[in-house]
């Protein structure tokens, strides 16, 4: 359905800088800058909140053909808006192919106007009639999603405890769904390796809660479906993802506080009280997990992580945790827990720590 | 070579004020009589077409130097080798006084002509030359115990005082006529020195004219040099054109063209030498006053003029003095040529107008307009100041001082002493102050001498020198070259050894000048271009010396930049030291090539300031370019979202571009505020750059 508002607001923005031009002024567009450099994290509000940093495209010799494409691109917005149609971002990079000098070369240049144009106007990508390539992420276990059919409008309900040794995949769009649930927490797993192994032994009977596979790091899909359910229902949310400064640092502190790069939308795709379960440096430890020594790239995203991410700086236990890590010089995946026996996680690792929610990692 | 803007004037106002100038017949076709003295002949040979040479004969006294172009034959027998003893001699010269009292050459400084075998073969002639017995007797070689060829009395009745007319010949080097090209070349210019003086003695805008043509075949030429000056008065013309030496400009401390009054009567002895024609000198002094047309030849040995004819005439101009002067020379082109001398005059000295007449088939006539209305303002005379003064000249200054006493006489004499300064020298030199000026005993003077170089003195005053002006030479360069940036820098006064100096730059670079090849250096001393010994003048050191890479130019190590530039480099002086009598090129006193590097350093960084704007501008269209091929998609978009027809997309269109370009516009004048604010700041400051679009 057009978005009257939506159109309004692009239409707007488009006349501000046409009159602009008209009186003979130096049009130009500002941004707000995403980046860790430009949020700020407070607990109480549990997101990253973007601050007042804003960056220009106008007449100038390194942003003239930035300025044109994003407004190519908000004319191509205001046409998906207008015929309630969607493009893919890959779509929007191909259609550009039209735009002549003012085309994209390649896709992430593409995508990067893509998000101005959202954070510009303080919006979702599908309100502006965009849509992601990425998988959103998979759902098994004590769930029962409420979806819409699409030609009678009738509800369908969809059972993740029947979906055998697969999983419900999920959807672009999550705003709409409805959940029912009596799960006591939702499990939210890095590897597809580690989720496979907890379905196929129908782990979330045995704990009776709600498997999703992240899949590396979480979609903005992911993350509202995981908010939206754990709020509606009120259940905690532990984090199972590999040891090392990426999935710590990126997979984990994205599903819990967002995103430099989605810090306009930060909001609503985080969960901030989601808590990490594991594996923790000292898990490493105490389990006596066979590791990889870290690569300097490894050692680079932890000095970066503990300098520069506000999540990081301001937990003093994900500091310590960083410089054992670093200490240790080494790294270790979840599924490492097999060296002990493939269903060690099953029957020791996951109960042992599932004993003691409160000692998680913020 | 220099590329001149002259342009074309009209038909030659001057004429040849001979009858006819070829061949013989017309005043002053005479040959000029042999004479005899004490032994020594002169003899001239009569033969208008080939160059001539006087020959002074006898084995004792010094030969004549052969001349460039051919040798005579040398005679049979006379083998004799040269000794140190018998037939050598020193001239023995007059006291010859020089401008600023500083004889360049004192008497023992002289060159001694070696004796040698007399190398002056007689020309096969009817007269032929008597011999004396010695002659004779010197064809066999002797042994060193055998009979002496002369006796000391012998010896002492030949010897007899040289004339500087002689001294002249056997020397013509040392004041510019070695060569033909050159003679020619020091023809020209003593004669437009001599009109450019007296048009500014006289408070005359010069108007010059310049004529040369070709006479009897290659190697003649007869040259005409045309002035609006006061003109001179008929009894004088003798003298000043006919008698070497003579001149108003001796003792006179204070910045002069010529270092010395030689000149022109230099100019018309070579002519006679070489060709045996006369001067001709027209001169009127006034409009009611007749105009008179004067012949005259120098009698070398006396150093005297003699008039052959003076006949009043008709003459065009009101006021004026027109010289003309035969002799054997060659034409040349380009570097070091009379067309690019005078070239280098009118920018020296832009408040002249130079009309030049090549002969016929060497070019096209050419004009240089003054660029200003205004006279130079006229350097004072100043009182010598004691660090420059030399001891011969101390000695001179007391011997004729109209002082009584020495304190008296160095406070009346000398710039900068004042009578406590006077006492602290006698006091330092061991004098009494109220001794007698004119009869200190030479050790005395030379104490004095030593005590006037120890004592502080305050720097002398520079009223006495004049430079051209930093906008006047610029505008010179401006006329003459068709460059794209001009610029200029003129010194403040500075001071070597107690002469105070002026150094000025003028720079031209870009637009026609050739880019590829090392630039070009116009030398001036005293607004006098100098044309020769480029590589031993201070001048092209500094040149050199300055790193032209840091202002952007090419350099190669230890030689000329190579750009599209002309610099014209002006030393002015009461006393411009040379490295040479032949006063080409200037001497390298370290204050000297200090002040020229900074003034060539201000203009290197003018350039380079223009050079920097001039990429700007280039990378600024470039820019201009690159955005513009946006402004369809923009406009596109927009009308895309909003809706609006063709004609709004077009009024969309054009005011992008407006704004585009309105922003290059501010972005360039931006950094031409840069740099003239850094030429308003007096130079030595950088400028800042002005910040990108």
């Amino acid at each position: 359905m057009p978005d009257p508002a939506m159109l309004r607001a692009i239409r707007k923005t488009a006349q501000e800088v046409h009159e602009r031009i008209l009186a003979r002024r130096k049009p130009s567009l500002r941004f707000p800058l995403r980046s860790l450099q430009n949020v700020r994290y407070r607990p109480s509000v549990g997101f990253f909140e973007l601050l007042g940093k804003t960056k220009e495209r106008t007449l100038t010799v390194g942003t003239v053909k930035t300025f044109a494409q994003t407004l190519r691109m908000m004319a191509l917005s205001k046409n998906l808006v207008e015929t309630d149609d969607i493009a893919t971002k890959r779509e929007a990079y191909y259609v550009s192919k039209n735009w002549g000098e003012a085309r994209f070369d390649e896709q992430p240049e593409s995508d990067q106007v893509m998000e101005d144009i959202e954070a510009l106007f303080r919006v979702n990508r599908e309100q502006i009639g965009f849509i992601p390539e990425e998988k959103g992420g998979e759902v098994a276990g004590r769930l029962t999603v409420l979806d819409k059919d699409r030609d009678s409008g009738k509800t369908l309900r969809i059972d993740c405890t029947r979906f055998g040794s697969g999983a419900y995949s999920i959807p672009i769009s999550v705003e709409d769904l409805g959940f029912q649930t009596d799960a006591q927490f939702i499990l939210a797993i890095e590897t597809a390796g580690m989720f496979q192994r907890l379905v196929k032994h129908n782990y979330w009977k045995k704990a009776n809660c709600i498997l999703v596979s992240m899949g590396g790091v979480p979609t903005r899909a992911c993350r509202r479906f995981i908010r939206r359910l754990s709020d509606e229902k009120k259940i905690p949310v532990y984090v199972f993802v590999d040891c090392d400064p990426y999935g710590i640092a990126n997979i984990y502190r994205t599903l819990k506080v967002g995103s430099g790069n989605a810090a306009h939308v930060n909001e609503f795709f985080c969960v901030p009280k989601a808590t990490f379960l594991g594996i923790t440096p000292q898990d490493i430890l105490d389990y006596k997990l066979p590791t990889h020594p870290l690569k300097d790239v490894d050692l680079k995203r932890a000095a970066d992580a503990v300098k520069n991410d506000p999540f990081i700086q301001h937990h003093q236990a994900w500091q310590d945790a960083f410089s054992l890590l670093v200490k240790m010089g080494v790294r270790a995946e979840q599924q490492a827990l097999a060296k002990h026996g493939l269903n060690y996680v099953i029957e020791e690792y996951l109960p042992r720590k599932l004993a003691h929610p409160e000692r998680f990692l913020p | 070579m220099l590329r001149g803007r002259g342009v074309r004037p009209g038909p030659a106002r001057l004429r040849f004020g001979g009858e006819r100038h070829r061949g013989r017949g017309g005043a002053g076709g005479t040959v000029p009589s042999v004479a005899r003295e004490g032994g020594v002949e002169v003899l001239a040979k009569k033969n208008p077409g080939k160059i001539e040479q006087l020959s002074l004969m006898g084995d004792a006294a010094p030969p004549v130097p052969p001349t460039a172009s051919r040798r005579r034959p040398r005679r049979e027998g006379r083998k004799t080798p040269a000794t140190g003893k018998s037939g050598l001699q020193l001239p023995v010269m007059g006291p010859v006084e020089l401008s600023g009292g500083k004889p360049p050459v004192s008497p023992s400084d002289l060159p001694v002509s070696p004796p040698g075998p007399p190398a002056s073969p007689p020309v096969p002639q009817p007269e032929a030359e008597p011999r004396t017995a010695a002659t004779g007797a010197a064809r066999v070689g002797r042994r060193a115990d055998g009979p002496r060829r002369a006796t000391a009395e012998a010896m002492a009745a030949r010897q007899r005082e040289i004339s500087v007319a002689e001294f002249f010949t056997k020397n013509r080097h040392l004041l510019g006529f070695d060569n033909p090209a050159k003679a020619l070349l020091t023809t020209v210019k003593e004669a437009v020195d001599n009109a450019l003086d007296a048009c500014e003695e006289a408070g005359i805008l010069p108007d010059i004219e310049v004529a040369i043509v070709q006479v009897n075949g290659d190697d003649r030429y007869r040259v005409a040099v045309r002035d609006n000056g006061p003109g001179i008065v008929k009894a004088q013309i003798p003298k000043i054109f006919g008698k070497l030496l003579y001149g108003s400009k001796f003792h006179s401390f204070r910045q002069a063209r010529g270092q010395q009054g030689i000149g022109i009567s230099a100019a018309g002895m070579y002519g006679q030498l070489t060709t045996g024609r006369p001067m001709t000198i027209i001169s009127r002094t006034g409009k009611g006053k007749p105009a008179f047309r004067v012949t005259l030849r120098i009698d070398t040995q006396k150093n005297q003029p003699e008039t052959l004819s003076d006949d009043p005439i008709e003459w065009e101009f009101d006021h004026g003095t027109q010289v003309e002067i035969e002799l054997a020379a060659v034409y040349r082109r380009g570097t070091r040529s009379v067309e690019e001398y005078l070239q280098q005059v009118a920018i020296a000295n832009p408040h002249a107008r130079i009309v030049y007449h090549p002969p016929v088939g060497q070019g096209e006539a050419v004009v240089y307009e003054r660029v200003t209305e205004e006279l130079p303002p006229e350097p004072k005379e100043m009182k010598p100041h004691p660090y420059g003064v030399e001891l011969g000249m101390l000695l001179k200054m007391l011997l004729s001082t109209k002082s009584r006493t020495v304190r008296a006489a160095l406070v009346q004499d000398f710039s900068r002493v004042s009578p406590r300064v006077a006492e602290e020298i006698c006091a330092l030199a061991g004098i009494r102050p109220d001794a007698r000026a004119n009869r200190l005993a030479p050790e005395e003077v030379e104490a004095l001498h030593k005590a006037m170089q120890q004592v502080k003195l305050l720097a002398p005053p520079t009223a006495c020198v004049v430079p051209i002006g930093e906008e006047l030479l610029r505008r010179g360069l401006e006329s003459r070259f068709r460059g794209e940036f001009f610029t200029s820098a003129t010194r403040p006064p500075a001071v070597y050894r107690g002469n105070p100096f002026v150094v000025e730059v003028g720079l031209a670079y870009g637009g026609d000048i050739p880019a590829d090849e090392p630039c070009e250096v116009m030398r001036f001393a005293n607004r006098v271009p100098l044309q020769y010994q480029k590589g031993a003048c201070a001048i092209t050191e500094a040149v050199i010396d300055v790193a032209w890479r840091n202002y952007g130019l090419q350099q190669p190590r230890g030689s000329l930049p190579i750009a599209p530039m002309v610099l014209a480099v002006h030393v002015a002086s009461v006393w411009v030291p040379f490295t040479s009598e032949s006063k080409e090129a200037i001497a390298h006193y370290p204050e000297i090539l200090r002040e020229l590097k900074l003034a060539l350093q201000e203009c290197g960084r003018r350039v380079s300031l223009f050079l920097s704007a001039r990429r700007r501008a280039i990378d600024a269209g470039k820019k201009r370019a690159y955005i513009q091929k946006y402004i369809p998609h923009i406009s596109g978009a927009l009308r895309d979202i909003l809706g609006y027809g063709e004609a709004k997309e077009r009024e969309t269109i054009e005011c992008l571009e407006y704004v585009l370009e309105r922003s290059r516009l501010e972005g360039l004048k931006a950094v031409e505020d840069a740099i003239a604010s850094t030429e308003t700041d007096g130079g030595g400051a950088a400028g800042e750059e002005a910040s990108d679009a």
